[in-house]
């Protein structure tokens, strides 16, 4: 079911407090932007890293989760595809929970993300399930609940988590 | 010049219980010259050691964190100068091995060599600190001040290989080198080291 209104950032902010998010480590995406990033950047229960680079945010996610904070990388599947080999590295190989927020730019409303016009936006669970990366698609409010379990499920068996962002989201 | 391993003896000397991070063949020297539990091998994903630093220096502030970067690790990631800088954090402490080439991946030259200012970079990035170095007795009488300053500081090595080290690549790869690692940061967590 999807939201016709977009979906509420203040209930995502809440989850990631839930799932006990310490760190957000981010680059800009427009589809969290507004009702994500800029109400995190005030949020002071959050420590907000802003990226020059996606695959960067890969890499101090990894010393964060090292030294036993958590940390959401917020950012666009543009820049989950171009980290994609910080990801197998760092994320898979190195079994670290690098919990990701992505935001699926354009992703059409109603339409699964495997089913979109957008190739991009087509191949982001493809790619999820061939490098074996928990993940699901929040694309109404319904799905925000699975959030909080899902980090926790990260963390716990040091394992890397994609939660897709699958419309623009509100303040 | 400077000899790789001959400055990374100068960096030992005085690394206390600091962690460092490290790249391809400053990790197989830090091996030999600095084997530690504490180090930890930034492998697998090219130019991120910065970033790796960046991390672990936010996340345990209370201990230094040397980072062992490339010029062409360093060329893969170059906005994390600008990232690191923009964090401030006053425990780490990023040194650059200048040897103008990828010799890790045939010694081809990065682009740039000889034109390109990597403290220049640092210094207009907004590193609190920046040094230069290209001989190592003065190099070895600064070590000391460098680690004592409120980081981020920038330190760039004109360096040269050294005596070869074994290039262990299933150690730095492996699952087990990683695990003692962080086996490592949990013990200084837990205030056990």
């Amino acid at each position: 079911m999807v939201d016709e209104l977009g979906l509420a950032g203040g209930e995502i902010i809440a989850a990631l407090k839930r799932g006990r998010i310490e760190y957000v480590v981010a680059l800009p995406d427009i589809t969290t932007s507004a009702g994500v990033l800029w109400p995190i950047s005030r949020d002071q229960d959050f420590k907000l890293v802003r990226l020059c680079k996606e695959d960067e945010g890969v890499a101090i996610c990894a010393g964060l989760a090292i030294t036993q904070h958590r940390a959401a990388l917020l950012i666009q599947y543009t820049g989950f595809l171009d980290s994609l080999n910080a990801i197998r590295a760092i994320a898979c190989d190195y079994a670290l929970p690098i919990c990701m927020v992505i935001g699926l730019l354009e992703k059409e409303p109603h339409v699964k993300p495997r089913e979109s016009k957008r190739f991009g936006v087509r191949i982001m669970e493809p790619i999820l399930e061939t490098m074996g990366i928990d993940h699901f698609c929040i694309d109404g409010s319904q799905d925000i609940a699975a959030l909080p379990p899902a980090i926790e499920r990260a963390y716990e068996n040091s394992r890397p988590l994609a939660a897709l962002v699958g419309q623009r989201v509100r303040p | 010049m400077i000899r790789r391993d001959e400055g990374l003896k100068e960096i030992a000397k005085h690394r206390g219980d600091a962690i460092v991070v490290a790249v391809y063949n400053s990790a197989f020297d830090l091996r030999r010259v600095s084997p530690s539990p504490l180090n930890y091998y930034s492998v697998g994903a090219m130019g991120l050691a910065s970033s790796h630093g960046l991390g672990l220096a936010l996340g345990l502030p209370s201990r230094k964190v040397i980072v062992l970067d490339g010029d062409g690790s360093l060329l893969m990631n170059v906005g994390s100068l600008v990232t690191i800088a923009s964090q401030a954090p006053r425990n780490l402490y990023h040194f650059v091995g200048e040897n103008g080439c990828y010799e890790a991946n045939g010694s081809h030259p990065i682009p740039g060599r000889g034109r390109l200012s990597f403290a220049g970079m640092a210094r207009a990035a907004g590193y609190l600190h920046v040094f230069e170095f290209d001989d190592l007795d003065r190099f070895a009488i600064e070590v000391p001040r460098i680690l004592s300053l409120s980081g981020p500081v920038f330190t760039t090595l004109k360096i040269v290989p050294g005596e070869p080290s074994p290039l262990d690549y299933e150690f730095i790869h492996g699952p087990g080198t990683r695990q003692d690692f962080k086996a490592a940061i949990a013990a200084i967590l837990a205030g056990k080291a």
